[in-house]
């Protein structure tokens, strides 16, 4: 490849002319209890590393199930990659989801298959010849640092190795975009970081990644584009955010502290207070 | 290419998950096993009820100063107007004569004249017919005792008793093989359909992982089938050899001394080699694909 220098910082700022690559319009998924995404709209361009924060049901989960096409929306449209992803018909969501590539946080890995097998499946899956597979599969695991563990079962590997064959197998064919759902939320921090490095290379290949994370050291060190969700609506999308909207000051935090907790109240009355009262008088 | 794939993903799979595997296979064994010997036995049953249904008659006799006359048109009659008819069979009283002098010579040698008359053996179309034959060719008179439909006819006869026993019977004995194998066969699909869903059950994660990375349904799909396909040829080819062992070695020996195992209208081995074969394929090939569906929603 003759890429410079330069080539990769120009595509590494996502620039605002860059075509979509995620479009998400007016939004609306509701479950039998509850919403998970309420009038969402945000657009993610191509070669974006985008963090999508939030507490748990907050929604982040339901944006990546809307992506992979898991889920379909009350209402509003998505777009991937120009495409409206009401239109693919349930039998084309196999060949939709091969321009995607998906990371989750338990690794989703084929628990009867080696390492190599395992990320050479998302190649057969495709019709990758024999020949193919030889060619990629090695060159991914030593990008992502595996190249011996290669006949390692899943459960033979650290968490951190896991997630490792999890994101090679979700890259092994160049997708256009990678979700990432969780990533580093069964990891330590160390291991996480090897994580993020890994899916920040990606994203310097030109790969649009969107992670959706709780790892708010991660998301502050990256200073990256930042979404954050609550209660299914965007309320915050910054180009380089923190993972909270401002950090709070030590005087705060410590004010939040001090303020009178409510009092402690017995909800029935305990016979152990008759046996206080004995020693009253 | 494709199918040497497929091929190995299901070979792999059999030997990683060995157990269910083997389960899978135990439970077509059994099963064929068992059909392989109830299918002779219900149609050796069925063959014998009918055999001695098929020998209910109606004998009609006719005067024994009949002419050839007479004859030809009780012939029509029962050929045309008389419903129930199955297969009429002429007796002359020469014939008659001859079979009985073979049966009695002595008794028959004795004679001067031949006392028999002319007779028709009349089969009725079903043999729980024969007895509304028997009121169709003798219908009852007014003043009590039968008429006969034409005046050349002497009596009309079968043993009504016999006849009823024996229907009954035969029925009776019908409808319990009947029953039977219709539980066997519903206990076979139960078993085997449930074996499959076990076992595709503790592999519904691999499947959602399969399609998350984007594999089309048939993708999944081949393999299980394929596996399927081997293990019900295993299972089946096993219970088939147990079967042939069985047959040389116990019911050969016997077959001499039984009418009933003799009875020629149980099904050819080899044909029944064919469709206990074919049968332990189709249902774990299509029970594997099948049941897969559930999985394959996500």
């Amino acid at each position: 490849m003759a890429t410079t220098e330069a080539d990769i910082v120009a595509r590494e700022r996502a620039r605002p002319t860059a075509p979509p690559v995620v479009e998400f319009k007016r939004v609306t998924k509701r479950y039998e209890n509850g919403t998970g995404l309420d009038d969402a709209s945000f657009t993610v361009r191509r070669g974006e590393f985008v963090f999508l924060v939030g507490s748990t049901g907050s929604g982040k989960s339901t944006v990546m199930r809307l992506l992979i096409k898991e889920l379909e929306p009350t209402s509003g449209s998505i777009r991937v990659a120009g495409r409206d992803l009401a239109e693919i018909p349930r039998k084309k969501v196999p060949y939709f989801r091969r321009n995607l590539g998906v990371v989750f946080q338990d690794f989703k890995l084929l628990p009867n298959r080696t390492v190599h097998d395992n990320v050479a499946y998302a190649l057969q899956v495709t019709g990758g010849s024999r020949k193919e597979v030889r060619a990629k599969v090695p060159d991914i695991l030593r990008l992502t640092g595996l190249s011996t563990k290669l006949h390692h079962f899943p459960d033979q590997l650290s968490g951190g190795e896991q997630q490792r064959v999890s994101v090679a197998r979700a890259f092994v064919n160049h997708p256009p975009l990678l979700l990432a759902d969780e990533p580093t939320g069964n990891l330590d921090p160390e291991t996480s970081i090897g994580i993020m490095q890994l899916l920040y290379r990606i994203n310097r290949t030109g790969t649009t990644v969107i992670v959706a994370t709780h790892d708010s050291a991660m998301v502050d060190r990256m200073r990256r584009r930042v979404i954050e969700l609550s209660q299914g609506k965007i309320v915050r999308d910054e180009a380089t955010g923190l993972y909270a909207p401002r950090d709070m000051t030590t005087a705060e935090f410590g004010a939040l502290l001090r303020e009178p907790a409510p009092e402690p109240k017995r909800v029935a009355r305990d016979p152990g207070d008759d046996f206080d009262d004995a020693f009253t008088d | 290419m494709r199918f040497g794939f497929f091929f190995r993903e299901a070979l792999r799979s059999m030997s990683r998950n060995a157990v269910p595997s083997f389960a899978a296979m135990a439970s077509v064994l059994v099963t064929v096993l068992v059909l392989g010997v109830f299918i002779p036995v219900v149609q050796a049953t069925t063959g014998a009820a009918n055999d001695v249904r098929s020998r209910v008659l109606v004998n009609v006799y006719l005067k024994t100063d009949a002419k050839p006359d007479d004859v030809t048109r009780v012939n029509a009659l029962l050929h045309d107007k008389v419903a129930h008819v199955g297969k009429v069979q002429y007796v002359s009283k020469q014939q008659a004569l001859a079979e009985q002098k073979q049966r009695y010579p002595e008794a028959y040698d004795l004679l001067g004249s031949n006392p028999l008359p002319d007779t028709f053996r009349v089969t009725p179309d079903k043999p729980d017919n024969a007895l509304k034959l028997k009121d169709a060719l003798a219908p009852a008179a007014p003043g009590g005792g039968t008429t006969t439909i034409d005046p050349a006819i002497d009596t009309v006869k079968n043993s009504k008793d016999d006849t009823q026993k024996i229907l009954v019977a035969t029925r009776v004995v019908k409808l319990t093989t009947g029953l039977l194998a219709l539980l066997l066969i519903v206990a076979s699909i139960l078993l085997v359909s449930n074996t499959i869903r076990l076992s595709l059950f503790s592999r519904r994660r691999e499947v959602e992982v399969m399609k998350l990375v984007g594999a089309t349904d048939w993708f999944i799909r081949w393999p299980f089938v394929i596996e399927g396909i081997v293990l019900g040829a295993l299972g089946g080819l096993l219970a088939v050899l147990l079967l042939l062992v069985g047959k040389i070695a116990l019911l050969d020996p016997l077959i001499n001394q039984f009418a009933l195992l003799a009875a020629p209208k149980t099904i050819h081995l080899g044909f029944l080699v064919a469709i206990l074969l074919a049968a332990s394929v189709g249902v774990s090939a299509a029970g594997s694909g099948l049941s897969l569906r559930r999985f394959l929603r996500v």
